[in-house]
């Protein structure tokens, strides 16, 4: 069936209003279209690592959504969620519980890039390898934003942290960003995909439809912005999501069944620096002298790109 | 029809929980409880069970799963040892907050370092304020028995909290003795369905919410509540059981404590050792008996202080150190029990058995004569260890 963003748009929110997060979060954005790949009719499991998102959509005695959910710690969402879908298996079996009367039931687990990348990474690698029939959400904002914007293995190269503060001895974080969606793929998995907010969510919508129905394991990882942690004006989401794509620093891709699926290709790759400069972490870059650096975060933007290029042919 | 049988501690749990077939087993292996899933994994494969076993990447997961499997509504277990209940730490205090009733098979088997795979009680003493009950085993039958009586007493609706069914590495899990199994359809009969109240799966509900100040310190107190309720059921299960089998359980056991000058307080298969010590010393003509404390978790203090009223001296055995320079954890709940109780005697504690250091008839026959001796000279050494070279 052809995409009908109206359609999409008009389906039941599952993150109702009211919850605790920033106005123009990015997480909140993913989570709410992620949602919105669910069948009318069909119902979730959602799960959550520790983070903002947990803090903020589940402070006692409230909850903010409209399924069943679980938080249990930081490092393990892909484990809790692993349990729950075991659960399913074995009371289906069982005749413990009949989907015929309350229509599918999916699993669906989100956490930031701390949750993910970094703390969580054993949890969810062996979940995946497992091949339960899940998707794990990274949204991806590049820091440990609630603990007060730490750098992680996703931070973005030479991104100014609290842990990798800019100085007289220091750029910001010196290393490059972990590519997780490839660690992930090459987990042999059904289905990987990489995203984020483009004008029509064409893109987010489909993948995470696809991730939520591909029987077995699903990772989405969704680059999420965050106006604090990335320090610019909130109204301006959108637009850096779109120079994230056209600068091929966040390329839009899928991995079904092993085979690299390039989703969108820019027709004129813009530089680097019009991401970088949007974005307050990024600022140093931009002082007298330090044109290099922007030439070393270009180089390993085409370097990527490149791969990712091959990859898909 | 019961039957006879000779089986391994881990054969016999896992025996117990074929019977039982639980919905889901998350596990890791770890020496010494590797052969539960083993055994468990086998009857998965052959049909004699429908139990989903999940074979998760580390002890971290197995607990995070069984979290997830039992929020979900399903009856869940797992087993461990050691540094994988260490591994397991931060979730044991989740599956508690959460009023999770799983089940773990802990096997007792020292903490790391030096690393080492024998038997002693550091892994679960450590955990002793998780918010677990904790049943501790003598004998492989006490292990099996435990293990049957395991989901009656966490899923009972006053209690919903996770348990612990100790026993103590190689010495009884990997050691063969003779055995009582229940037939099948008792076990099936006693131990029931599985119909939580509430689940993931089941209701639109959520599990493990943030709560600040205003709500924590609530949750904390109905959590401590539940675990004092476990005391009742712990009995009631036990006495229930042993009218279905001839073998009754409570918190501990009393062994010749009637008519006791002296005694010990112990916990786990060393009791089987100090109840030969007792029977020899008894044809002596001393006045001797031994507490053993089948229920860590929740304390029976008053109860066993009660026991201990007639006493002149009292050996308290850990088979942990823990490192705070006067007590091992039995040591200071006796000790407390008895202070609360306005009872006052001599009380020595030793720490035993440490990595699967052995322990013999004549060490406690050792223990008994000093406890003889601080009768007749008093003592301010309280604090010692037993079989150590030093």
């Amino acid at each position: 069936m052809a995409y009908n963003f109206k359609e999409v748009m008009s389906r039941p929110e599952r993150l109702a209003p009211g919850h605790r997060m920033c106005a123009g979060c990015g997480g909140t954005i993913a989570v709410r279209n992620v949602l919105r790949g669910l069948h009318e009719g069909d119902k979730a499991v959602i799960g959550n690592a520790t983070g903002c998102l947990e803090v903020s959509t589940f402070t006692y005695p409230y909850v903010a959504y409209e399924d069943s959910y679980i938080h249990n710690a930081f490092e393990n969402a892909g484990a809790t969620m692993a349990g729950v879908e075991g659960a399913y298996n074995a009371l289906r079996r069982k005749g413990k519980y009949n989907e015929k009367e309350k229509g599918q039931t999916k699993f669906i687990t989100f956490g930031g890039d701390g949750g993910t990348y970094d703390i969580g990474f054993q949890s969810l690698s062996g979940a995946m390898e497992r091949n339960h029939d899940m998707v794990y959400v990274c949204y991806d904002n590049g820091a440990y934003m609630n603990t007060g914007i730490q750098r992680s293995s996703a931070t973005p190269m030479f991104a100014d942290t609290t842990t990798t503060p800019v100085g007289t001895e220091s750029n910001g974080k010196p290393q490059n960003r972990k590519d997780l969606a490839t660690i992930i793929a090459a987990h042999d998995i059904p289905y990987v995909g990489q995203t984020t907010f483009t004008t029509n969510f064409k893109d987010l919508h489909t993948k995470a439809e696809k991730a939520i129905y591909t029987p077995g394991a699903a990772f989405l990882n969704i680059m999420a912005p965050c106006p604090r942690g990335w320090r610019y004006n909130t109204p301006d989401i959108m637009e850096i999501c779109r120079l994230g794509i056209e600068t091929c620093y966040w390329p839009l891709f899928e991995v079904i069944d092993g085979k690299w699926i390039l989703n969108y290709e820019p027709k004129n790759k813009l530089p680097i620096e019009d991401w970088l400069k949007k974005q307050g972490r990024f600022k140093h870059l931009f002082q007298k002298g330090n044109e290099y650096l922007i030439e070393a975060f270009q180089k390993e933007v085409d370097r990527r790109w490149e791969d990712l290029l091959n990859k898909c042919n | 029809m019961a039957k006879r049988d000779r089986l391994s501690g881990n054969e016999a749990v896992a025996e117990a929980l074929r019977q039982i077939n639980p919905d889901v087993m998350p596990a890791f292996p770890i020496t010494p409880s590797t052969e539960i899933p083993q055994y468990f994994s086998k009857y998965c494969a052959d049909g004699k069970v429908d139990t989903e076993f999940i074979p998760v990447e580390s002890e971290h997961s197995a607990m995070s799963a069984a979290i997830g499997a039992e929020s979900a509504g399903a009856r869940t277990v797992s087993a461990t040892s050691s540094a994988g209940m260490a591994y397991m730490w931060e979730e044991l205090y989740l599956a508690s907050a959460n009023r999770l009733p799983l089940a773990l098979a802990l096997v007792n088997r020292a903490l790391s370092g030096p690393i080492n795979i024998n038997c002693d009680h550091s892994d679960s003493m450590g955990a002793r304020d998780a918010g677990w009950i904790q049943l501790y085993a003598e004998t492989n039958q006490e292990a099996y028995d435990n293990m049957v009586q395991a989901y009656r007493i966490a899923e009972h609706k006053d209690v919903r909290l996770p348990i612990m069914i100790c026993q103590d590495g190689f010495i009884t899990s990997h050691a063969v003795q003779n055995i009582m199994l229940m037939d099948d359809a008792e076990v099936k009969g006693f131990v029931g369905e599985y119909e939580p109240e509430h689940s993931l799966l089941k209701d639109t509900m959520a599990v493990g919410p943030y709560s600040v100040s205003n709500y924590y310190m609530e949750a904390r107190r109905a959590q401590m509540e539940a675990l004092r309720n476990a005391k009742a059921v712990v009995k009631a299960v036990g006495e229930e059981f042993g009218e279905l089998t001839g073998r009754k359980y409570g918190w501990f056991e009393e062994y010749c404590m009637e008519d006791a000058e002296v005694a010990i307080v112990i916990i786990g298969s060393a009791a089987g050792t100090a109840k030969d010590a007792v029977d020899r010393l008894r044809k002596e003509g001393k006045k001797v008996g031994l507490i053993k404390v089948r229920m860590f978790r929740p304390f029976p203090g008053t109860e066993i202080a009660e026991a201990l009223k007639n006493v002149k001296a009292v050996g308290l055995m850990d088979r942990t150190e823990s490192f705070n320079d006067c007590c091992g954890p039995l040591g200071a709940e006796v000790t407390a029990a008895l202070f609360r109780a306005k009872k006052q005697c001599e009380m020595i504690n030793w720490v035993y058995g440490l990595g699967g250091r052995d322990v013999r008839v004549e060490d406690i026959e050792k223990v008994f004569a000093d406890l003889y001796d601080a009768v007749e000279n008093g003592t301010n050494d309280t604090y010692r260890y037993l079989g150590v070279r030093e």
